[in-house]
């Protein structure tokens, strides 16, 4: 099958600012895609592109086999769901979302019947008479997803539309958004920072860094084998250990990422297993998170790793005691991930 | 010294209504003194009358003023002259300045914008009576625009001193209150708007009509209100450059010269009530809903 949007070595850049340096992806039908990555790492340049908004400096955009990258915004096959939704604010939430057909030249009678499919699947019946300014921000958010979805697209652009709710709201939608996906198994792409938005809704994501894609995977390859130093980091919090900090452990300078949930708190005279590794160090700083407590603990081979323990018993008095202790952390070697690249460089990168 | 202004800010801290009140006074002391108080002597003046003979003001109640507005030709004439020259002067400077004012707020570079801004804001820094007369210089039958007609070999048109040249001399001296307010306007309309209107499938020309214009209508309303205003009230222009009475010219010669200050406010309520009507329509198209 053509897959529903597919990108061949796009670049984008403004001026001198590089915003996408030679992006490949290949987003399959009916799947839902995010774009993971830090504020300025190109995910929302890529999505405007896909859109229309923006055309790319080089490379091809292809929307089911189609090459779009000429074709403007009103052409293509796809709608946006906008940060803002910039809803029309001086039309009513049944014109908001008519329009799409409005301007597309439908008929009156099948325009009627489909506003209202549209506005009863996303619960916005009683609200059709309002104007934007008389909702609430999660209301909002259902016109600006009624209005993109009446088209039909091949493909719903979402662009971190979330990200204005507070996190009850934005947890509801999470799930409304992957219930709404699964229904109408349209393909959705979808933009965001907040990884465990990504993880919890994705079927595969990419995270990017830099204009570059840094991984492309489903969400537990992705976390439980984080491809480059940064998507240990970005993915969840993660440790990395590399030179000599690295080969007081394992013997090897080569980096690896270990995370901080599978490593254990241990008395400073336990004897690792066989198949287990282990460091000894100094705990120097405890936070008590309430389900967890999140230790950083400097290694005497140097380096530091953070250790997130879960409060099975400990209470938080127990738990603070630790600071300045002498420890032995220890965990299941086979969690060791070994990652490319210089990671030096890409710590810079990560401030 | 300072503890009684401490004390005062205290004071003034406890009690916000007072605080608002001292704060409003002043500027509300002026609107009703200066603005309300005149207009409502204005609306009385306009039922006295003036004695034939004597020219002396009687400041007796009747409306024989509105009666002879309504039943001199002449001053039907004038009034409707005048209507139809402001909305005239006003549709044009609309059409006018929606292009140049959506170039300068969502298309042209930073800097090429302030020069715009500058360029409408510029002609205001000059006296109204200069820029009237340099139309003069330009419109006068043997002035800038006929020498460079005959010199292009193109004839020569007699513009002035009619209602055409008029026309553009209103046209001219207004547009800057026009532009200010639909630049303002068209600036403050998101991107994402413009983007969204795009993506959903129309065309430029179709968002412009459906989304652009319809969300730039208080500003574009706001101009039109300028324009149309000052042209009812203005005197000096028509003096100037034209050949024809306007409701201004009509209250200006019954003040300074017939000193009939009773017909003059009379007359002087037309204008007011053509505004008024404006307004009402303006706001019964939902002009301001979006203000």
């Amino acid at each position: 099958m053509q897959p529903a949007v597919r990108l061949e070595q796009v670049r984008k850049t403004f001026g001198d600012v590089v915003a996408v340096a030679g992006v490949d992806l290949e987003i399959r039908q009916g799947e839902f895609f995010s774009l993971l990555g830090p504020s300025g790492c190109g995910k929302t340049t890529c999505l405007r592109m896909i859109a229309g908004f923006e055309e790319p400096t080089a490379g091809r955009i292809l929307l089911q086999g189609q090459d779009v990258s000429r074709l403007p915004a009103y052409e293509r096959d796809v709608n946006t769901v906008f940060q803002d939704y910039a809803l029309f604010p001086h039309m009513t939430v049944y014109d908001n979302v008519e329009y799409g057909l409005k301007v597309k030249g439908i008929g009156a009678s099948e325009r009627r019947r489909r506003v209202a499919d549209a506005l009863a699947m996303m619960r916005l019946d009683r609200l059709e008479r309002r104007k934007p300014g008389e909702l609430s921000g999660g209301q909002r958010q259902r016109v600006a997803l009624a209005r993109a979805l009446i088209n039909q697209p091949r493909v719903l652009l979402l662009d971190e539309p979330l990200g204005a709710l507070d996190l009850k709201l934005r947890q509801t939608m999470q799930i409304e958004l992957k219930t709404l996906q699964e229904r109408l198994s349209m393909t959705f792409l979808y933009v965001t920072h907040d990884q465990e938005e990504a993880l919890t809704m994705s079927d595969r994501l990419a995270v990017m860094n830099q204009g570059r894609v840094e991984q492309v995977g489903t969400p537990a390859e992705v976390y439980e084998n984080p491809a480059t130093g940064f998507v240990a980091g970005f993915v969840g919090a993660s440790n990395v250990l590399a030179g000599d900090a690295a080969g007081a452990v394992t013997g090897s300078a080569a980096a690896f990422t270990i995370r901080p949930e599978k490593i254990r708190l241990a008395p400073l005279d336990e004897t690792p297993t066989a198949v287990e590794s282990s460091a000894a160090g100094v705990v120097r700083e405890v936070v008590y998170v309430g389900a967890f407590t999140r230790y950083t603990v400097d290694l005497d081979g140097g380096g530091e790793l953070v250790v997130m323990q879960q409060n099975l018993t400990m209470s938080s008095m127990e738990v603070l005691q630790a600071r300045g202790q002498r420890v032995r952390l220890i965990w299941d070697r086979q969690h060791n991930r070994a990652i490319g690249g210089s990671v030096q460089e890409q710590r810079e990168e990560e401030r | 010294m300072s503890t009684v202004f401490r004390r005062a800010g205290i004071f003034l801290y406890r009690f916000p209504g007072l605080r608002l009140a001292l704060l409003l006074a002043p500027p509300l002391a002026w609107m009703v003194v200066v603005y309300l108080l005149a207009l409502a002597f204005l609306f009385l003046t306009a039922f006295w009358r003036q004695d034939p003979v004597t020219s002396a003001i009687i400041q007796a109640w009747g409306f024989q003023n509105f009666q002879a507005l309504w039943a001199v030709d002449v001053y039907r004439t004038i009034a409707l002259r005048t209507a139809g020259m402001a909305l005239a002067v006003t549709v044009t400077d609309v059409i006018l300045a929606i292009p140049i004012a959506y170039y300068a707020a969502r298309i042209a570079s930073p800097r090429v914008r302030t020069f715009l801004l500058l360029s409408m804001v510029l002609p205001l820094w000059s006296s109204y009576l200069v820029r009237v007369y340099a139309w003069r210089v330009i419109l006068s039958s043997d002035g800038l625009l006929n020498w460079s007609l005959h010199k292009l070999h193109l004839g020569s048109v007699n513009l002035g001193f009619s209602n055409w040249s008029l026309w553009i001399v209103f046209c001219y001296l207004w547009l800057p209150y026009v532009l200010l307010p639909i630049f303002a306007a068209l600036q403050r309309i998101p991107n994402s708007l413009i983007e969204a209107s795009t993506d959903l499938g129309a065309r430029w020309f179709t968002t412009l009509r459906r989304v652009i214009l319809p969300v730039a209508l208080p500003g574009i309303v706001a101009g039109s209100i300028f324009a149309f205003s000052l042209t009812l009230g203005d005197y000096i222009a028509p003096n100037l450059v034209g050949d024809t009475e306007f409701i201004g010219n009509v209250i200006y010669q019954s003040v300074g010269i017939a000193n009939n200050i009773p017909f003059a406010a009379a007359y002087a309520i037309v204008p007011a009530v053509i505004v008024a009507i404006y307004l009402l329509v303006a706001r019964q198209l939902k002009a301001f809903e979006a203000l």
